[in-house]
C-alpha cells in the first residue's frame, strides 16, 4: 500500500498549485504525475511517487551516502584485521 | 531502475550482514512495521542472511490488513447499489467481509473498479454525473494526503457525486500500543520509510525516549533494510535508544510540509479500530466536519448490521508481531490467497502472502 516508486521529471504541466502535475519516466514507462506536494522538484529530479503524487524529491547526495557508509563497514572490518 | 537496482546489490548486501555479525553479541528482536519490508525481507530472504540472534517480527504495516469487518460490510453494503461505481486500490477485493468480499459484488453485476489513484476515481465522477463515485480510502500517513487531495479537488470543482469511505490509520500510536502492550518482545524498530517521508519522524522521538527502543526509518530495497537492521543492532549494543534516518534520499526530519498541510485540511485524528487488534485511541483519521457532505458512510447508511464472523484467523498475533504465517495451522492448507481466511494472505503487504508466495507452504528455514 506504502509503495513508492522513484521516477525521473520529464516535463511539467502549466497548472500551478494543487493541480501542478508533470510527466514521470519510470525506466521507461511514462505517467502522469501530481507534483502539488513537491514544489520545489524540476525537470530533471527524481521523485517517489505513490499513487499517482509524488510525495519526496529524491537527494541524489543521501542516495550515495548509503554506499559509502557500507564502505567504511568495510574499512572498519580490515582495521580490526589488521589489528589481529 | 536507478535508486532501486543498486540498492540491491547482493555483494553489498553480504558484507552488511557481516557486519551486522560482527557488532552483535547477544539475542535481539527487531519489527518491521512496514508490509513494504515485511514482502521485501521475506523476498530476498533478508532473515535469513542475519545472525541467528537477530529476529526480524512483522508488523501490522498492512493497511488493508487492519481495515474492520464493519467497514468492509459496509464497502459492500455501498458497491451492491444502483447507479453507484465502486473504486478501490486492488487489494481491497478479495479482503473477506463477515459473508463474502467485494470481487462477489462485482461478480453479482455491480460496478466495482481498480484504481490506481483516488484522482482516477475523481475523473471518472466528472465523467459519469449521472452515478454515485465512492472511493475506499485505505492506507496509512503515506496515502492519507492523496486521498485528501481528491476530496479537497472534488470541493473545489464542485463535484458533488463523489464521496470516500474513509478508512485512514496512523502508525505512531499502533507502535505506541505494541510496545506497550505485556507481552511485547520488541526492542527496536525499523519504521515505515514512506510514512515518514510525508511525516517526517519527530513524532517517533518521544517514543524512543518514553519506551527506550531505538527507531530507525528505514527504506524498502533490501540494502535499505539490512543497513536499517545494521544501525539498530548497534544502538542495541551500545543501549542508545535514539531515532536515526537510514532512509535520508526521501525522508526529511519535518518530512513534506505540503502534504501535511492538504492532510491537515480534510482530516482530524480519531479512534479507530484495527482489525484482529481492538481499539488504538487516536489511530485514525475522519474527514473534518466542513468536509463530512464527502463521507460515504452518511451519504449511504449502512443498512445491515455486522456478525463477527467465526474464523480461525490468528491475524492480530501476526499483526502484532507475536506469531509468524506458519504458526497458523490453517497457513497454505485452509487459507490460500484464493480463498483466504483474514486479510493478511490477501494484500500484497500481508505478511502470509509474503510467506506463502516466497517461501511455498512449508515453514522458512535459518541458514
Amino acid at each position: 500500500m506504502c509503495l513508492g516508486i522513484p521516477g525521473r521529471i520529464l516535463e511539467i504541466g502549466q497548472a500551478e498549485g494543487v493541480a501542478r502535475s508533470g510527466r514521470v519516466d519510470f525506466n521507461g514507462i511514462v505517467k502522469d504525475v501530481s507534483l502539488a506536494f513537491v514544489p520545489d522538484a524540476g525537470v530533471g529530479d527524481y521523485v517517489v511517487v505513490h499513487v499517482g503524487f509524488a510525495i519526496a524529491r529524491v537527494d541524489e547526495a543521501e542516495a550515495s551516502r548509503v554506499f559509502r557508509y557500507i564502505d567504511e563497514i568495510g574499512e572498519l572490518k580490515e582495521l580490526e584485521d589488521e589489528g589481529r | 531502475m536507478r535508486f532501486v537496482d543498486e540498492y540491491r546489490d547482493p555483494d553489498a548486501a553480504a558484507e552488511v550482514a557481516t557486519a551486522i555479525g560482527r557488532i552483535t553479541t547477544r539475542p535481539w528482536t527487531i519489527m518491521e512495521v512496514c508490509g513494504g519490508q515485511t514482502h521485501a525481507i521475506v523476498r530476498f530472504g533478508i532473515d535469513q542472511l542475519l545472525p541467528k540472534e537477530i529476529t526480524l517480527v512483522h508488523g501490522p504495516g498492512c493497511p488493508v490488513c487492519v481495515t474492520p469487518v464493519a467497514l468492509i460490510d459496509a464497502a459492500i453494503d455501498i458497491a451492491s447499489r444502483e447507479n453507484v461505481v465502486f473504486c478501490s486500490f486492488g487489494d481491497m477485493l478479495r479482503v473477506p467481509g463477515s459473508s463474502r468480499d467485494l470481487l462477489a459484488v462485482k461478480a453479482l453485476g455491480g460496478d466495482v473498479r481498480i484504481v490506481y489513484s483516488p484522482l482516477d476515481a475523481l475523473a471518472l465522477a466528472r465523467r459519469q454525473p449521472a452515478n454515485q463515485v465512492v472511493f475506499f480510502a485505505v492506507g496509512f500517513e503515506t496515502t492519507a494526503p492523496a486521498n485528501a487531495m481528491a476530496v479537497y479537488r472534488a470541493k473545489r470543482e464542485g463535484v458533488d457525486n463523489f464521496s470516500i469511505v474513509v478508512a485512514h490509520v496512523l502508525v505512531p500510536p499502533a507502535m505506541a500500543s505494541i510496545l506497550a502492550s505485556p507481552g511485547n518482545r520488541v526492542q527496536g524498530f525499523l519504521a515505515a520509510g514512506h510514512v515518514c517521508a510525508v511525516m517526517g519522524y519527530t513524532e517517533y522521538e518521544p517514543l524512543a525516549r518514553r519506551f527506550g527502543v531505538p527507531i530507525v526509518v528505514t527504506g524498502f530495497e533490501p540494502l535499505d533494510v539490512l543497513q536499517g537492521v545494521y544501525l539498530c543492532v548497534k544502538q542495541l549494543e551500545e543501549g542508545r535508544a535514539e531515532v536515526e534516518n537510514q532512509y535520508a534520499r526521501a525522508v526529511r526530519r519535518e518530512g513534506n510540509v505540503q502534504a501535511q498541510a492538504m492532510v491537515q485540511e480534510i482530516f482530524e485524528v480519531a479512534g479507530r479500530t484495527w482489525r484482529g487488534i481492538g481499539d488504538i485511541p487516536g489511530s485514525g483519521l475522519a474527514l473534518r466536519e466542513r468536509y463530512a457532505s464527502y463521507d460515504a458512510l452518511q451519504r449511504f447508511p449502512f443498512r445491515e448490521p455486522t456478525l463477527s464472523p467465526e474464523t480461525e484467523c490468528i491475524a492480530g498475533e501476526i499483526l502484532l508481531g507475536g506469531k509468524t504465517p506458519t504458526d497458523c495451522p490453517a497457513f497454505g492448507a485452509r487459507c490460500t490467497p484464493e480463498r483466504p481466511l483474514g486479510a493478511p494472505m490477501v494484500s500484497s503487504e500481508g505478511a502470509c502472502a509474503a510467506y506463502y508466495r516466497y517461501r511455498g507452504r512449508s515453514a522458512p528455514t535459518r541458514v
